[in-house]
């Protein structure tokens, strides 16, 4: 005999889903973000500094994060298990979240720096910059926006992104704008584990099976291409550094290097012997000038946004 | 009425219920001034995104006792560190079958590589046994580790040390 409950006694819900969150529909919110990050933070700009290099300063250092985030979002449900899954996804939301906090501060540094967009739309200047600029106005450096490859590939170049990164963060942390200084002290805590993780995967794969090794020499030459332009003073970042607000990227040149040396002769890795890769008539990332996979890129990142500009998320 | 800091102080982190915003140390202070009340929280980690549930919990609370005008403000200086949570809070992470941080890195001076994989002296929050192991440095949010005990056989969350 077949048994039908007596809908008298289900409980009184339209959905499923009630009651999961008890009597506060707040939480149904979750993830809806602070209108701006930089909510009551002074955002006032330094004395004797330029506000319109201060704000492309910090789109410089907020789209290496930004695009580094994106393209390690892109192992998520992909990763080779779930640990690394995790792994990846957590440390791409720390720089996501680096990210935000320097283009809400490079907005307001220089609000000519954000794309304009229709009359009342309510999307806030931070996500203007992420979604509505053209390749050739976003300012990070082409090694985080190449394919992610293969798991070696991608480990490669977190380790040398990290590793350069956290150098640039911990002299930023004495920055003039206090904004900078703030972004960059808890970036360093962040960069530290960052570093830790890409070193240690490094080093498995090198001492790993012969094809872990294979798939991780290979990486690293496909990678090292791009690592000069890391090290290459773009003229803003030395006004920014004379104005004491921003870092030389030159001056991290040789901590890193030792760095990565340790972690290559830990791991029995030769430093590859493969040239920079050129830019376009002198132009680079820096400059806005791209490669064919950051159109790419974009396009994926932005295009819900581009077709909702009025859209509020 | 109730004072806008004890309300402020009692509101909940959104991910781990077991502690106040005060308890995890983001609660950084409560201003009144003519009616109106100005509360500073701090994110844990950059990307944090408890944030603005932190902010809505904090004026529904606040307006739930009276206090009609709210503003939540960021602070990012000093940055947040596990070394805030609270005696209190560390107590209820415990009891609710979490791990609570040991004391956190110092960052003066150059930061050091380590390649070998992150070693803690922990017990068990369940059954107090030292017998323990990492099962993985990242977990289901920027602040938590996953162990697990190989004395009761329970895998539990550690808050990570920064």
């Amino acid at each position: 005999m077949s048994h039908t409950p007596d809908p008298s006694h289900l409980p009184d819900h339209d959905s499923v889903y009630d009651g999961l969150l008890g009597s506060d529909d707040s939480q149904w919110a979750f993830g809806t973000d602070f209108e701006d990050p930089l909510a009551g933070v002074d955002t006032t700009v330094p004395d004797g500094v330029d506000t319109h290099e201060l704000a492309t300063y910090c789109l410089m250092l907020a789209d290496d994060a930004l695009v580094m985030s994106h393209r390690l979002s892109q192992w998520c449900s992909n990763a080779p298990d779930l640990e690394e899954d995790i792994a990846l996804a957590n440390i791409a939301l720390d720089l996501l979240g680096q990210a935000r906090l320097l283009l809400a501060r490079a907005a307001a540094a220089d609000p000519s720096v954000v794309p304009a967009l229709p009359e009342g739309s309510p999307v806030p200047p931070e996500d203007a910059l992420a979604f509505f600029r053209g390749d050739r106005e976003f300012r990070n450096v082409r090694l985080v926006e190449t394919d992610n490859g293969d798991f070696a590939v991608t480990i490669a170049r977190l380790l040398l992104f990290s590793t350069w990164r956290l150098a640039l963060l911990q002299r930023l942390a004495v920055s003039r704008d206090h904004v900078l200084s703030a972004v960059a002290v808890k970036g360093v805590k962040e960069m530290t584990y960052h570093r830790d993780y890409a070193g240690r995967w490094f080093l498995t794969l090198a001492r790993g099976t012969e094809e872990s090794r294979r798939r991780l020499v290979t990486g690293l030459e496909a990678t090292w291409p791009l690592r000069a332009e890391l090290f290459t003073s773009h003229p803003v970042e030395l006004a920014v550094a004379a104005s004491g607000v921003g870092v030389d990227p030159s001056t991290v040149a040789d901590e890193v290097d030792v760095l990565l040396e340790q972690v290559f002769s830990m791991s029995g890795v030769d430093r590859p012997e493969v040239g920079p890769l050129a830019g376009v008539r002198g132009e680079t990332g820096r400059d806005g000038l791209h490669t064919e996979a950051f159109s790419r890129l974009l396009a994926e990142m932005q295009v819900v946004a581009r077709a909702h500009p009025m859209g509020s998320w | 009425m109730v004072a806008a800091r004890e309300v402020a102080a009692s509101v909940v982190d959104p991910e781990m219920p077991m502690l106040t915003l005060e308890d995890l140390g983001v609660l950084r202070d409560v201003e009144v001034a003519d009616e109106r009340v100005v509360v500073t929280i701090t994110p844990t980690y950059s990307g944090c995104p408890a944030m603005a549930t932190m902010r809505d919990d904090l004026v529904h609370r606040l307006r739930d006792e009276g206090f009609d005008d709210v503003e939540v403000r960021v602070s990012l200086h000093p940055a947040w560190s596990s070394d805030w949570i609270t005696p209190r809070g560390r107590a209820a992470l415990v009891e609710h079958g979490l791990s609570a941080p040991g004391p956190a890195p110092s960052h003066d001076g150059p930061v050091v590589l380590s390649l070998q994989p992150t070693r803690r002296t922990l017990a068990c929050p369940r059954c107090a046994s030292s017998r323990v192991e990492l099962t993985s440095e990242f977990g289901p949010t920027a602040c938590k580790a996953l162990y697990r005990c190989t004395a009761c056989l329970e895998p539990f969350e550690h808050v990570k040390e920064i």
